[in-house]
């Protein structure tokens, strides 16, 4: 089993490990008495760790490829419980799992603020928050494959715009949900209209420049949006003028979210087996190809920023609401990248897939809070072995069957 | 007889420069209706170029190009965006496939339809009676392709997954699915074995029969374009060298001469 070559490589990157991190982790000096602080027993750990890693690394990667090849071998001669437990979505699809199981996990979530306690139902409010992100960024960088790093941005908009417009004219939440949203998809094609001839890092480089653009403004100009110190006090949402104490007010929301969850999982699927969403899904897999076959490369793409920053511009409209306060720091680039990462790691292009990347990217720092300051070392560890093991996603994109009754065979070809 | 019939496509003086490469100068080339055109020529005379440049990919230096639709149309296609030449009447396939890798087979054809299609992203929302119907409709159409091109048992299947000849017959139907009036073939029978060149063969011929569909097709299988062409062309280093019947060609010295000079290096 065990590789002696494997040993080797992983003792080179052990090795080269421990002279590239020699400065930071070994030498301290020490300012006040000028002397320097060798601390060796540290060069140690860094090889041992280093040297651990690399070589679960390459036995999980050599496992990886010799059950690739299995597969491939003996897919017939494998018991059929196994050959079951391979294929979970194909249970997972059979109506008698999954109606009852979907039935459970809704009535699941609607019970939740009256069995957990209320700082859960704001958690649980939070990760709605960030799959309606998810699914939106979904749009655009899962199905129409343009990669877009200024996410956070449109958020900022659907925020700000809430935030603003109720601090100056008085606008109620209901009000500006839809203007939050309105005004997300004009974002949408601000953005889009200049990059509509990039592609891949271009893109991303420029729509990365962008979500700092827009955060910048909101952080330097002062008079429009009122600095770094952001907006306090944004009012609530109102239920019929009914007066809402603050745990109310957030039972409230997390019902107003799984109200706008379940409206964008339906719009984004109705879209994403339409002729629109064929279209953006062909650009993803060949831009060239998509176009001779006639569809309107632009349109595409306009249409996929629109209706991806549409859903970032309403949840950021429920944030305000839900934080009462916001400033730019809740718009950073870090935000889009985590945004991201939910699209990514749930699986680009499917709908459950990032329902179940913004659980998990929203809970796991909470659960591991201890270790906030590792919290970007674990995502970073955790995207980089998806990459390699399960390039898809969690879930991976899945495109709708379609039945046919059996008709005669092909006239013509045997 | 064909020859006398208006041309379907016409392309007159086209020249494409890259920088300071001229890939394709001054052809002239005309394909009427229900007729079937080779374009042949050695490696790099530029005959993917002149069909980037009829499809609107490449916008050509100079040059005209013309098709006339079947009620009698004219329209010229210089200058058009890819997707509006498809819209006007004009499809192609690829000389390495591109499929959408990705999709089904069935939604790659649908695909092809798209253009033929006018529902859009609010019909799509609120699922309107019309945007159902239009695409059961685009649905049960495709399925039909599918089946007269013998792949309707690989429907739900990714196109990636497909064999290769099957790939090359499906590019060929998502094609179909525009409702072209002239079908150009980036070298259809490229990689193919010789079982499947015949099935090539046969589904051509067939197209031909039931659409009365013009075809221009770059192809270096010299028994495949003698056996479906009615015309060729050969290019050399961008320029047309030889038009004619496919006697005439294989007769023809300058062609000869390009053939014979290529396989000397
Ligand atoms: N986008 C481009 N930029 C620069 N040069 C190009 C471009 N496309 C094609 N060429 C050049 O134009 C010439 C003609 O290429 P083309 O692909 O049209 O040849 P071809 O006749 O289709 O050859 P083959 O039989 O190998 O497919 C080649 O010299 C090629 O390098
Ligand atoms: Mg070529």
């Amino acid at each position: 089993m065990i590789n002696i070559g494997e040993i080797k490589k992983s003792l080179l990157s052990a090795l080269w490990f421990m002279l590239l991190t020699f400065p930071i982790m070994v030498i301290r000096v020490n300012t006040i008495d000028h002397t320097i602080q060798w601390r060796w027993e540290r060069l140690v750990w860094v090889g041992g760790a280093v040297f651990i890693l690399s070589f679960a690394w390459r036995y999980l990667l050599r496992r990886r490829q010799a059950s690739a090849r299995q597969t491939v071998m003996d897919i017939q001669t494998r018991g059929l419980v196994s050959h079951l437990l391979q294929r979970p979505r194909e249970i997972f699809q059979t109506p008698s799992v999954r109606r009852p199981a979907m039935g459970l996990a809704l009535v699941f979530l609607l019970a939740l603020p009256l069995i957990f306690s209320w700082n859960r139902t704001i958690l649980m409010t939070n990760v709605l928050i960030y799959v309606v992100l998810g699914l939106g960024l979904n749009i655009v960088v899962g199905l129409a494959g343009l990669l877009n790093l200024g996410y956070a941005a449109f958020f900022a908009v659907g925020a700000y715009s809430y935030a603003l417009l109720n601090h100056h004219f008085g606008l109620g939440f209901w009000t500006v949900l839809p203007i939050g949203a309105g005004l997300g998809a004009l974002f949408g094609i601000l953005l889009a209209l200049p990059v509509l001839r990039l592609r891949g890092d271009y893109l991303a480089i420029v729509t990365l420049g962008f979500g700092e653009i827009i955060r910048l403004m909101l952080e330097n100009w002062n008079d429009f949006s009122f600095g770094p110190s952001g907006i306090d006090n944004i009012a609530p949402p109102g239920l019929f003028g009914l007066s809402l104490t603050l745990q109310q007010t957030h039972t409230f929301i997390y019902y107003l979210m799984i109200a706008l969850t379940t409206l964008t999982v339906v719009v984004v699927r109705r879209l994403e087996n339409s002729r629109v969403g064929r279209a953006w899904v062909a650009l993803r897999e060949d831009e060239i190809a998509c176009q001779a076959m006639g569809i309107d490369k632009t349109k595409a793409k306009l249409s996929a920023f629109a209706l991806g920053s549409t859903w970032a511009g309403t949840a950021g409209v429920v944030f305000a609401a839900k934080q009462k306060f916001i400033n730019p720091y809740s718009f950073t680039i870090w935000e889009s990248i985590m945004i991201l990462c939910i699209v990514v790691l749930g699986g680009m292009g499917s709908i459950p897939g990032v329902m179940i990347g913004g659980l998990i990217m929203v809970l796991l720092p909470e659960l591991l809070k201890e270790y906030a300051d590792y919290r970007w070392l674990l995502f970073g560890a955790i995207l980089v072995l998806m990459m390699v093991f399960r390039p898809g996603g969690i879930i991976s994109d899945v495109r709708k069957a379609y039945a046919f009754e059996a008709e005669e065979e092909e006239p013509h070809h045997g | 007889m064909a020859d006398m019939a208006a041309p379907a496509l016409e392309v007159s003086q086209v020249t494409m420069d890259f920088g300071g490469l001229r890939a394709v100068e001054r052809v002239d080339l005309v394909v009427r209706p229900r007729e079937t055109v080779a374009l042949i020529g050695p490696n790099g005379a530029g005959k993917t170029t002149l069909f980037n440049c009829i499809t609107g990919i490449y916008s050509p230096t100079q040059g005209r190009i013309q098709l006339t639709a079947a009620d009698g149309r004219v329209m010229a296609l210089k200058g058009l965006k890819p997707n509006q030449v498809t819209e006007c009447g004009i499809a192609r396939t690829f000389q390495n496939i591109r499929l959408f890798q990705n999709m089904t087979v069935l939604e790659n054809v649908m695909i092809g339809r798209h253009c033929r299609l006018r529902s859009g992203i609010f019909s799509a929302i609120l699922r309107t009676s019309a945007m159902r119907r239009e695409e059961a409709q685009v649905v049960k159409e495709s399925y039909r392709l599918l089946q007269r091109f013998g792949l309707a048992r690989h429907v739900n299947e990714f196109a990636k997954n497909l064999p290769y000849g099957a790939q090359r017959r499906l590019e060929i139907a998502r094609a179909m699915a525009t409702e072209p009036s002239v079908l150009l073939l980036d070298e259809p029978a490229a990689g193919m074995n010789a079982q499947e060149t015949q099935e090539l063969v046969t589904m051509i011929n067939q197209l031909k029969a039931s659409e009365g569909l013009a075809i221009l097709l770059i192809e270096h299988d010299m028994r495949l374009v003698m056996q479906l062409s009615d015309r060729i062309y050969v290019m050399d280093y961008g320029k047309l060298i030889a038009r004619g019947t496919p006697q005439e060609i294989s007769r023809d010295p300058a062609v000869i001469k390009a053939y014979l000079g290529e396989e000397e290096q």
